[in-house]
């Protein structure tokens, strides 16, 4: 890896990207409030990106709050834990937060409310003189992911091989979204001590704090906590509030200038980012000894009575934080968990709150004015609005078309995949196309293709090895019969085959005799016997004086291959 | 005249040389039509296409004896790929051959049933299920391509048809319900 | 508490198809009100009729393809070709030429390709060329701009002109129609007349006004000012009109350097027939244009160049119907070449 640039202070800009109405205020009026404590939590096991854990409790058990739930085992996987102390009610299927409504495996746990926590110890100031390894141990132990919205287990990122710059993230640049901006005001010294470690671990030669320029009590109380700091290789960035400034290879190019290659990760050019509430999760785990518990949820739009932002033990139902803010207005119509341009409807507030969840954005009309009815739209009028806004800088009508059109190569040929999701390009469609439903359509699409292409691919391997193991028996078979041919032809005469096998049978005949005689095992239980069992034991000798008759009388005729598979029919 | 003729006799033999000579020089072992139509073959080898399973389908479409109509669970897909590999024309799938199944299938055999006949073991052409004669059978699910060739056999009708549900990782996002302006309701 | 199922963005801009047609016909009504002005009830009877057929047009064609009719009609994209169209046409033109006209933008070249977003060809231009090349005599039917020779007939006649073909007693329609200045300068230079002698002959110098042509140069400048307008309204891509005036006047300055008595001026060239019109109003066309930025740039270029090219040598006398259907051509591969290089990707 190259050395890096001195950096500036001055900054880039990527292609494209939107100003929009941050509606911020909505929901930093007041501080963050803490939600009481629940009855019930429902814990999905699958928060992030990865493979679930493997679940370490059985319903019925007692556990402690902080107790691991299920650990990974995995590479990317994360643990999960109990936010309070309580029983294990049920581990089953109920309705987890995703776009499909799908149900997946949660563990559910009644709160005994004694807030009793399992026996943890915190590293402290220890973790500087620790490895990276046994730091990220600590962290992937704790549970913890990346809390910006994409959960990707945090201790997996964190690789100090050529990292040069830790970009932590409070950007926030999502419309709606204050639950960041929050916690960079209120708990900025911790952010900047986990953010420490994070450079630690990383190796990394500069930490760069960005946040938008629509924060200035985040910027002011993130400054002071970074002069408190004496290792001084912290610098705050000031950048300007362009949505989606906050996805890592915008600030990535914002703060640096540098582009994240295309099929490539930030740490392919020496940086890391990673979100401010992760750095604090970060340092609750090694200053406190606490596993991820809670995170801060914005819970906001004209759709909710006191829109505010909530500290949220995770597993609480979504309902309960709805009421906690004076529950719904008069005029809402949808859930949305995440931000405007790229959350998703959440079908039913029974759900509960996950990892992810940075936002609960209740809409009434107010906040979507120009959202249409439907999915129907106008065809696309080729304008190229979407290119002059697309922050990846593709180009989205090329993705619609071959998109719509079902064509997956040429989709993969305009780079699908770079394709962020941010929504800036149905934003401005004056057709009104839902662009971002199409792409994620295809993208869908491409990734069942390949799995399929991937079982149809060992299905043919082991059809081929089914064709091949009834080649072999069939020659196994064949070799069988031509070499008792050829045994046969050898003979001279055919009664001697015949005589032969009889001496054989009559050796075995005499061979059972005298056995018998020598163990003297005639049938017991021959007395007394009914109807019916008369009727079977007669069957039976029947059958044994048939099969003695038959072996007799065979002819010339090489033997017809009895060492069949199929079914003995007796 | 004759100069025409001679050299138009010329040119012919140098080309039908080159010709010749590169047919044979740059000869490709096996037949590649084939390999690619059977490589965008589903491989379920479930047999409806009236060929014994999708590799002989391959053979017979590459010799011309076949449609590309034929293969249901390919689904308009796979007709859409063989008709882009080959030049022709798309075209709907033939019904005497099947349907589309509307979603994917496995089996399961309910092993308190089973007598242990292996016939399903033998009608499998993927090797799907574990078994052995007069001991339990159960399905690999993770390996039944849905063929569904092992439900005939049984002869205590054990095997159960179960759809594959998606899950977290394999649920797909639909093509947004209209394209383009709604046509008009019914009349 | 059950919601409603959609996927983001949940948030949108206000912009509509209608919109931006709504926008492009205010952009055009000052250039309309000028043409009206200078060339008379022919310019207006014209628009009315050709809207009136395109509409016409496609309501049966959405009806025939089984479409919702109310929103696909009052999108207003059959109005601006219907406009564009209507500007184009001779304001003396038949009005069977007009319809055809217009039947066939509408008809062969929006519908059959699909409908509004599937045509590769700008409707209003091939409707143009269409009776262009069929009815060559009939497209050369200008009335005199007012203020040179007897103007453009009253009410009545231009009725009778349009729909009787009778002309008012004692005229032909010969002497009642006037070439315009570009077709002027060309046949005279075909007859051995430089510019120069043209442009302050007895006979036709009233013709070229100040700059280059009475009427021509104020339609021209409103059109500019309505353009101007609808590229600050983001409306138009500011790439097309710049690129294609900017081309414009590099090639007419080359060969009016060359021989200034041969070749117009770029100011001729800027503010005489349909330059600022096709400019901003047609080459914009977003359907049939093409849609990465450097292959607008390209685009646009193309058309300035085929533009001089006819206005110059060919047989023509404006050559922008043409360029722009070539140039519409030319699209797909000018777009393929011209893709942005993705974030992230090196070269």
């Amino acid at each position: 890896m190259s050395m890096p640039a001195e950096p500036t202070g001055a900054l880039s800009q990527f292609h494209g990207g939107l100003k929009l109405e941050g509606h911020k205020h909505l929901s930093t009026r007041t501080p963050i409030a803490l939600m009481p404590p629940q009855d019930r939590y429902i814990i999905p096991l699958m928060q992030h990106i990865g493979q679930a854990g493997d679940v370490l409790v059985h319903t019925g058990e007692r556990v402690l709050k902080g107790q691991m739930l299920a650990q990974p085992h995995q590479l990317v996987s994360a643990a999960i834990h109990s936010p309070v102390s309580g029983m294990v009610r049920d581990i089953g299927n109920y309705p987890v937060p995703h776009p499909s409504g799908i149900s997946a495996q949660c563990i559910v746990i009644d709160n005994d409310y004694k807030d009793e926590w399992v026996e943890h110890s915190a590293v402290g100031e220890e973790c500087f003189h620790m490895t990276s390894t046994a730091l990220r141990r600590i962290i992937r132990d704790a549970g913890i992911v990346g809390l910006g919205g994409a959960g990707f287990p945090t201790a997996v990122k964190q690789t100090e091989i050529d990292i040069h710059t830790l970009i932590i993230n409070g950007v926030e640049c999502e419309p709606y979204i204050s639950c960041d901006d929050m916690l960079m005001r209120e708990r900025a010294r911790e952010i900047v001590a986990g953010s420490e470690v994070i450079g630690h671990i990383i190796k990394a030669r500069e930490i760069i704090i960005a946040i938008e320029d629509n924060k200035p009590e985040a910027i002011a109380a993130m400054q002071a906590a970074i002069e408190e700091d004496t290792t001084g290789y912290f610098r705050l960035q000031a950048v300007p509030t362009i949505y989606p400034s906050g996805g890592e290879k915008q600030i990535i190019k914002v703060v640096l200038d540098k582009e994240v290659p295309i099929n490539g990760l930030p740490n392919d050019i020496g940086v890391l980012c990673q979100n401010v509430g992760t750095a604090y999760a970060i340092c609750r785990a090694i200053y406190h000894g606490e596993p991820l518990l809670s995170r801060i949820v914005t819970i906001t739009g004209h759709g909710v009575q006191h829109p505010q932002n909530l500290e949220v033990a995770i597993g609480t139902p979504m309902q309960a934080c709805i009421d906690y803010c004076g529950g719904y207005n008069e005029q809402h119509s949808r859930m949305i968990m995440g931000g405007p341009m790229m959350g998703f409807a959440v079908q039913s507030d029974q759900m509960p709150i996950i990892k992810l969840t940075n936002c609960l954005l209740v809409t009434s009309d107010e906040d979507t004015p120009a959202l249409p009815a439907s999915t129907a739209h106008l065809p696309c009028i080729r304008c190229a609005r979407c290119v002059d806004v697309c922050p990846a800088n593709l180009l989205p009508q090329q993705l619609y078309w071959y998109a719509a059109a079902q064509n997956f190569e040429r989709v993969v040929d305009y780079h699908l995949f770079d394709c962020i999701e941010c929504g800036c390009c149905a934003y401005v469609c004056p057709s009104r196309i839902p662009l971002v439903q199409y792409f994620r359509f295809a993208k869908s699409e491409i990734w069942e293709q390949e799995r399929q292409r991937k079982k149809a691919d060992i299905a043919r391997e082991r059809h081929e090895a089914h064709q091949a193991r009834l080649a072999k028996q069939k020659q196994e078979r064949e070799e069988k019969l031509r070499k008792k041919r050829e045994a046969l032809k050898a003979r001279p005469a055919s009664s001697t085959a015949v005589d032969a096998k009889k001496a054989a049978i009559a050796a075995a005949l005499a061979r059972v005799e005298a056995k018998k005689k020598q163990q003297d095992v005639a049938p017991k239980n021959m007395d007394n016997l009914s109807e019916e069992q008369q009727q079977l034991i007669e069957a039976v000798e029947k059958r044994r004086a048939q099969a003695v008759n038959e072996a007799n009388n065979e002819t010339n005729n090489p033997a017809t291959d009895q060492a069949h598979t199929s079914a003995d029919k007796h | 005249m004759l100069t025409v003729v001679i050299t138009l006799a010329v040119i012919s033999a140098v080309f039908g040389l080159v010709l010749g000579y590169s047919a044979i020089r740059f000869k490709i072992e096996g037949d590649p039509v084939v390999e690619q139509i059977d490589s965008i073959l589903p491989q379920t080898q479930c047999g409806q296409c009236t060929y014994a399973g999708c590799r002989p389908y391959a053979e017979a479409i590459a010799r011309g004896e076949a449609d590309i109509n034929q293969c249901p669970p390919g689904g308009e897909a796979t007709i859409v790929a063989l008709a882009d590999l080959l030049g022709v024309e798309v075209k709907p799938l033939n019904a005497e051959h099947g349907t589309v199944k509307e979603v994917k299938t496995v089996v399961r055999i309910d092993e308190q049933v089973c007598i242990g006949c292996t016939l399903c073991i033998q009608a499998c052409p993927v090797d799907a299920i574990l078994g052995a004669a007069k001991h339990m059978h159960t399905v690999i699910t993770s390996e039944c391509t849905g063929c569904d060739l092992c439900i005939p056999p049984c002869p205590v009708d054990c095997i159960y048809v179960e759809t594959v549900e998606p899950t977290l990782n394999t649920w797909k996002w639909e093509l947004p319900a209209a394209d383009h302006v709604a046509p008009r309701p019914a009349k | 508490m059950l919601f409603s199922k959609s996927s983001s963005p949940f948030v949108l801009d206000d912009s509509s198809v209608q919109g931006i047609m709504l926008k492009v016909l205010y952009a055009l009504v000052p250039g309309t009100l000028a043409a009206i002005w200078f060339f008379g009830w022919g310019v207006l009877i014209n628009l009315i009729l050709v809207s009136i057929t395109c509409i016409a047009a496609e309501a049966w064609v959405l009806w025939v393809r089984d479409r919702a009719i109310k929103s696909t009609l009052f999108d207003g994209s059959a109005l601006v070709t219907a406009c564009l169209l209507a500007l184009a046409l001779p304001p003396l033109a038949p009005w069977w030429l007009s319809v055809i006209a217009a039947l066939f933008a509408i008809l062969v070249a929006k519908h059959l390709y699909g409908g509004l977003g599937f045509n590769p060809f700008n409707p209003a231009m091939v409707g143009y060329v269409v009776v262009m090349i069929s009815f060559p005599r009939e497209m050369t039917f200008w009335t005199p701009p007012l203020g040179v020779a007897q103007g453009w007939p009253n009410f009545v006649d231009t009725l009778q002109i349009i729909f009787a073909s009778t002309v008012p007693a004692g005229e032909t329609i010969d002497s009642i129609t006037m070439a315009t200045p570009i077709d002027t300068i060309k046949t005279q230079l075909g007859l051995e007349n430089d510019i120069e002698s043209t442009r302050t002959s007895v006979q036709y110098g009233p013709l070229f006004g100040a700059i280059s042509g009475t009427g021509w140069q104020w339609i021209n400048a409103l059109f500019l000012l309505g353009g101007l307008w609808l590229a600050k309204q983001k409306v138009i891509d500011w790439r097309i009109p710049t690129s294609f005036l900017l081309s414009l006047v590099l090639i007419s300055n080359i060969f009016a350097v060359y021989d200034y008595a041969s070749f117009s001026s770029s100011l001729f060239h800027l503010f005489s027939g349909g330059t600022m019109l096709a400019a901003f109003f047609i080459a914009t066309d977003p359907v049939s244009a093409s849609t990465t930025p450097r292959g607008r740039w390209i685009y646009a270029a193309g058309i300035a160049a085929l533009v001089y090219i006819i206005r110059t040598w060919g047989g023509y006398p404006d050559g922008i119907a043409f360029a722009v259907v070539l140039m519409n051509m030319a699209v797909p591969l000018i777009d393929y070449y011209t893709q942005p290089r993705t974030f992230g990707k090196t070269l």
